[in-house]
């Protein structure tokens, strides 16, 4: 059995993570582990350190240090773009639609990283709205197509863990529950996925544990088993 | 003889010939610095030089090797694209996260070095190249008399031109170059190789400069310092045309050369500052430039 199908194989671990952008220091210690195939979500306020946590394991923060282990594989080192071939989807907050480029070529920029990615027509029967506005600017797409294209970009290359940034931010509720049937299928096929989440309700049926964040510190890990006894705590942190 | 608005048809079509020359190179020139700025974001003060460089490299490798014409066409560029992607590998890389300005008085530091050392080597005298044998003669048009190697200059410059084009807009390589002008720390998260594209592209854009350098040699004279004449103009071309513009750079350049010409047939005291003139227009009606996007 090789190490990539073990059951509790740890996908990505985060140890002592501090993470800075020129003077500010932004994550203060942060340690988290993700199994292959859980999907985790990163809950807390505007400016706790969620989305800086993403941006950190893809480094894209300004300095790092700590340990973030991907596959295995000590990754504080390395250059920014050697960190999505090891496996990684990255879809940022801001979903990255490039404007200069047309939905397809959007759909086919980011290159392959493992074999095993989704294949166009796949993608295609998934979001079928993409293929009919396949010719049309990125930019033109309404806000909850342009979430399809930024999921659908990186599933077509391969990746098996996927750091999803508020894709639920100010889409209408049919979209959003759309976004969660996809999070199910993907999850079937075995996808490890970090969520950061505003949308608690969205993301609580979903996920196998909660780490609750604040000022750039894991407070709390919660199992989803867990939920209703620590409900008052999370009523706290989130200010729900 | 026939006349149009009271000058000789042939005056007037040798202007535009002339201007649709100049145009050619202004196309070319201010391509590269297009290019260059859509995806570093900095001002190529270099670009004067490394078109000289392609004129000088022509003149020197055939004194000295005997290199012939077509062999510079492809040697000059080469080895300029190699110097530019040197220069970007250890140089503009370092000062890439700071001020714009940086950049910019590196590039036209490195330009005043550059030309310094060559007009200390080889003089401000103009240097002559001889046009290859086969573009020797031209054609009689009836209308005007079309030298053979200044219509190479204009077809030349025009494949390359629209065939960068293609390849920026209808490629997969190009679709990263456009991505990667509009985000490039994502494409870095989606694994692709953004500073090896930034080397590739400055030395694309500074080959694009050797190109025009070498189409030049043998019409302009050639000397350290014809790059800083035209750097100006091909400066004024790309505000006209609008800042990282592909197309703009293209037509703005080949529309203010044929404008240049007529200029010197109607009122030629102005030829030299019309393009400034129509910079100034078009500033105040259209600030992002003809084809740049308004912010």
């Amino acid at each position: 059995m090789t190490d990539a199908i073990k059951p509790n194989y740890e996908q990505l671990k985060l140890t002592d993570l501090h993470a800075f952008y020129g003077e500010s220091h932004i994550l203060h210690g942060i340690d988290l582990l993700v199994r292959r195939g859980e999907l985790v979500t990163l809950l807390g306020r505007n400016g706790a350190g969620r989305s800086t946590t993403l941006k950190a394991i893809m480094n894209m923060v300004g300095r790092r240090t700590g340990s973030i282990m991907i596959n295995g594989r000590e990754t504080i080192g390395i250059p920014a773009h050697h960190i999505a071939r090891l496996g990684v989807g990255y879809c940022p907050e801001e979903r990255g639609i490039f404007a200069s480029l047309n939905v397809e070529e959007n759909l086919l920029l980011p290159p392959t990283v493992r074999s095993d990615g989704m294949a166009l027509d796949e993608i295609y029967e998934m979001f079928p709205n993409l293929y009919e506005r396949r010719f049309s600017q990125g930019t033109r797409l309404s806000g909850g197509e342009q979430q399809m294209l930024a999921m659908a970009r990186i599933l077509r290359t391969g990746a098996n863990l996927l750091l999803l940034d508020e894709i639920t931010e100010g889409l209408a509720p049919v979209i959003v529950q759309k976004l969660a049937e996809v999070l199910i299928k993907l999850k079937e096929k075995g996808l490890t996925i970090i969520l950061v989440e505003q949308n608690f309700r969205f993301a609580a049926p979903l996920a196998d544990r909660h780490y609750l964040m604040e000022h750039g510190q894991i407070v709390e890990e919660i199992d989803a088993s867990e939920l209703s006894a620590k409900q008052e705590l999370l009523n706290t942190y989130l200010g729900v | 003889m026939s006349m149009i608005f009271g000058v000789p048809v042939a005056v007037l079509s040798g202007q535009l010939l002339l201007g649709l020359i100049n145009g050619a190179f202004y196309a070319l020139l201010s391509l590269g610095l297009a290019v260059i700025f859509g995806l570093l974001k900095i001002i190529n003060f270099s670009h004067g030089a490394f078109y000289m460089l392609g004129a000088l490299l022509t003149v020197v490798l055939f004194n000295t090797l005997g290199v012939n014409y077509w062999m510079a066409l492809f040697l000059a560029p080469l080895i300029v694209g190699i110097v530019g992607v040197l220069v970007e590998y250890f140089l503009l890389r370092k000062i890439a996260n700071e001020d714009h300005i940086y950049s910019l008085l590196l590039t036209f530091g490195l330009a005043l070095v550059i030309q310094g050392v060559l007009t200390n080597i080889y003089g401000v005298s103009g240097m002559r190249y001889a046009i290859p044998e086969v573009f020797r003669g031209g054609v009689n048009l009836g209308f005007m008399f079309l030298p053979y190697y200044r219509a190479w200059v204009i077809v030349a410059a025009l494949v390359v031109c629209f065939g960068t084009w293609f390849m920026i807009e209808k490629t997969k390589l190009g679709s990263y170059l456009r991505a990667g002008t509009e985000n490039s720390k994502l494409m870095q998260a989606f694994g692709i190789n953004v500073p090896l594209l930034v080397s590739l592209t400055y030395g694309f854009g500074v080959m694009l400069a050797a190109f025009a350098g070498v189409l030049a040699a043998p019409i302009y004279s050639v000397t350290p310092v014809m790059g800083a004449n035209i750097l100006i103009i091909v400066f004024a071309v790309v505000v006209i045309g609008g800042m990282g513009s592909i197309i703009g750079a293209i037509v703005t350049g080949l529309a203010m050369g044929v404008i240049e010409g007529l200029t010197k047939v109607f009122y030629p005291e102005a030829a030299s500052t019309v393009i400034f003139l129509v910079m100034v227009l078009v500033l105040l009606v259209k600030p992002a430039g003809l084809f740049g996007k308004e912010a």
